[in-house]
């Protein structure tokens, strides 16, 4: 890290510092973490201008309304907020560097997106067997990329919160895994965003359509 | 905390808050859930209501989403508007111009070639 050069500002008579040279670690990579979750969510809004545009194109087949069980939805959404919140406070542990508290949060979290999973799975699977599989028509293709993305997206997220738990075990608090852990809640709050727009615009308006 | 003098100066990584205690750090988390499930169980109970003028829910629906966005940036992502901020929140920005470019150009573009073009079937006929 560079030295900063100390200067005196002649108007305001303070010590300003002019060259503070190059940003902690922990901010850089934040920052391009956060770039990354930027694009992520650019790449979703393809998905949902797709999903808005034929989001009528039905051929013939099921309409939303007649498809989603907004009581799951319900569930779903709450499993995602609960662990958006244990996340949290599993970063306020890691910052604590409290390793029992860091675990439990972790673990709850897991617990919460294991089960959304499984109620999304167990929707698609529903879905599929009624004959409204994502080659019945534009509408459900839509819906499976963009509902699906998401899926995939939690699922890469929870593996990616055992390995944190896993490294948190065995390595401990180091700085590259706390910038680790910086970064996983950011992709798991991110997501939980993603879903927000995925449950008003799929689920909601598409069961008041 | 040594070091909290220099992330002030350089900034502030997005996901992290300034030099707050555990129990305000806390606190902050459960204003933003209590707040993302009012939003939340607003939106389901519009949708489902008779007691609202019906062609105002899709609006309602949308804007209760868009509230609740800005709610976990604020509480979840801790993307404020302060000094230390400024990056991420251009950033974020730049991000949102290109969402709605994508997201309000396509719906823009397809419902002009919904008005403007003939039926796919009549096309069709026309090619043979």
């Amino acid at each position: 890290m560079s030295v900063a050069t100390m200067t005196h500002d002649p108007v305001h008579g303070l010590e300003v510092t002019d060259n503070p040279g190059p940003a902690p670690k922990r901010i850089v990579t934040g920052y391009g973490f956060w770039i990354f979750i930027l694009s992520d969510m650019v790449m979703f809004s393809c998905f949902f201008a797709a999903f808005a545009v034929l989001s009528g194109q039905t051929a013939g087949g099921p309409h939303g309304a007649e498809l989603f069980n907004l009581k799951n939805v319900a569930i779903e959404t709450g499993c995602l907020l609960l662990s958006s919140f244990t996340c949290g406070m599993a970063s306020i542990a890691a910052d604590l560097r409290n390793r029992f508290w860091f675990q439990v949060a972790m673990a709850v979290t897991c617990a919460l997106g294991l089960a959304f999973l499984r109620i999304e799975f167990r929707e698609f699977a529903d879905l599929v067997a009624r004959g409204a599989g994502p080659s019945r028509s534009a509408f459900l293709s839509a819906f499976f990329t963009l509902v699906g993305c998401h899926g995939l997206h939690v699922s890469a997220g929870v593996l990616w919160l055992l390995t944190m738990m896993a490294q948190v075990f065995a390595k401990g608090f180091r700085a590259d895994i706390q910038r680790r852990i910086l970064c996983f809640a950011l992709f798991w709050h991110a997501l939980d965003i993603i879903w927000v727009a995925v449950f008003s615009v799929v689920y909601l308006l598409g069961s008041a359509a | 905390m040594s070091d909290t003098r220099e992330l002030h100066q350089a900034g502030l990584a997005p996901g992290d808050e300034e030099g707050v205690g555990v129990r305000f750090r806390v606190l902050g988390y459960l204003v933003g859930l209590a707040l993302a499930i009012l939003l939340t169980a607003t939106s389901f109970f519009v949708a489902g209501t008779n007691l609202v003028w019906q062609p105002s829910i899709p609006v309602a629906i949308i804007v209760l989403a868009i509230a609740q966005m800005g709610v976990h940036l604020v509480f979840f992502l801790h993307i404020t508007t302060g000094v230390d901020n400024t990056n991420n929140v251009m950033a974020l920005a730049f991000g949102l111009l290109i969402v709605f470019l994508v997201i309000g150009g396509s719906l823009w573009i397809m419902d002009h070639l919904n008005q403007n073009m003939m039926p796919i079937d009549q096309l069709m006929r026309m090619q043979r």
